[in-house]
């Protein structure tokens, strides 16, 4: 969470103009819609202010972003706090050399790539997505980042599900997020 | 039109923004010089710039909505929202919004693809502009236009960082002016 006990006052607008969808992707589900949040310009701007403050004085050189939400957050930030920012994409879409790393879904696996020479060992990286649930897809965007010789510093996302677990899987890398949602 | 006709000629910014686009050949298929937009994201001050040629020009225009098409226009828009305090406006590919969409389909070199906008997302009377990385065919752009025209809503003008030489000529989708910062480079060799 992004503090305890004196809560941010910005965070309860961020919490409440986040929508949540029932029964998508598929039944069962609560989706957590962020696009009502870009819908509301002063809660954006907060949403990109909190993480902006937390890593500003951090010495963060890149900010990677996962597709596609990722890429909603990410530049902002990477852009305020004077990062490169670096698009982790699906399949087949970069159109340079590439390495990649595949990760499980609850059926079958997906695979996240990332350009060859965009992360440089000894950077210092941020990994930001909208959302974190079980903590597949961060776990291989991790492991991209250190395969290339750079560090990651802490993953950041606007909203997390706890009883996903998502935290546990992410291992000794911190995890820093707005708002947490127990649907 | 472009930028370096219109207000900005010799700007330095733009040599530079042009010169951090990389050149990758053959990419998505044989003949396509494939304009990648991920090394300008790298240099951050060409990014800075990018955005904030953008922000200067739309700042006093009285937009209210940037609507970003998927997934690139997603790297830019969003910056460009919050500068000039617009909501930030996703048009995505299909299947991909949770909630109510309006969908409108486009043509492609081969086939047909579909963008889709949330129900409620813009509403009538606001002013809009769309911004994507790059224009091509102009395809994309048009569904774009005809999806926020549907709600009621006033496209301003279409903003990309890259333009082909076709659309220099035209200069307008579906009567709307476009704006574009550098035209593609042949290689990487020359600049």
């Amino acid at each position: 969470m992004a503090s305890q006990g004196g809560q941010d006052p910005r965070l309860a607008k961020i919490a409440s103009s986040i929508r949540v969808i029932p029964d998508f992707p598929k039944p069962g589900i609560m989706f957590q819609d962020i696009t009502t949040l870009l819908l509301n310009p002063e809660a954006f701007k907060d949403t990109i202010d909190l993480f902006v403050e937390r890593y500003r004085e951090q010495n963060i050189s890149v900010v990677a972003g996962v597709e596609a939400r990722g890429f909603i957050f990410g530049p902002p930030i990477a852009l305020a706090i004077g990062a490169k920012f670096v698009p982790m994409r699906k399949p087949n879409k970069l159109p340079g050399e590439v390495i990649s790393e595949e990760y499980s879904l609850e059926y079958g696996t997906d695979t996240m790539e990332m350009h060859v020479g965009a992360v440089q060992p000894g950077d210092r990286a941020l990994i930001v997505d909208d959302l974190i649930a079980t903590g597949g897809t961060l776990c291989a965007a991790i492991k991209l980042i250190e395969r290339v010789g750079a560090e990651v510093v802490e993953c950041a996302c606007a909203i997390e599900l706890p009883e996903l677990k998502g935290r546990d899987r992410l291992g000794d890398k911190p995890l820093f997020v707005l708002v947490s949602s127990d649907i | 039109m472009f930028a370096a006709e219109n207000g900005l000629k010799g700007d330095p910014r733009l040599q530079a923004i042009s010169r951090a686009i990389r050149v990758v050949p053959d990419f998505p298929k044989p003949g396509i010089m494939f304009q990648d937009i991920t090394t300008l994201l790298l240099d951050h001050k060409a990014f800075k710039d990018t955005v904030d040629i953008f922000v200067d020009r739309y700042r006093d225009m009285d937009v209210s909505v940037v609507a970003g098409v998927e997934a690139r226009g997603f790297m830019f828009g969003p910056a460009i929202a919050l500068a000039i305090g617009a909501k930030f406006v996703p048009l995505r590919k299909p299947r991909k919004l949770p909630g109510e969409v309006i969908a409108e389909s486009y043509v492609l070199e081969y086939g047909t693809d579909c963008l889709e906008m949330h129900v409620g997302a813009v509403e009538p009377g606001e002013r809009a502009i769309v911004i994507d990385d790059l224009v091509a065919t102009g395809g994309t752009l048009s569904a774009a236009i005809k999806l926020l025209e549907r709600v009621g809503a006033e496209v301003v003008e279409c903003a990309c960082v890259i333009g082909l030489p076709e659309v220099k000529d035209c200069c307008r989708i579906k009567g709307k002016p476009l704006y574009i910062l550098v035209e593609p480079r042949l290689s990487d060799e020359c600049c």
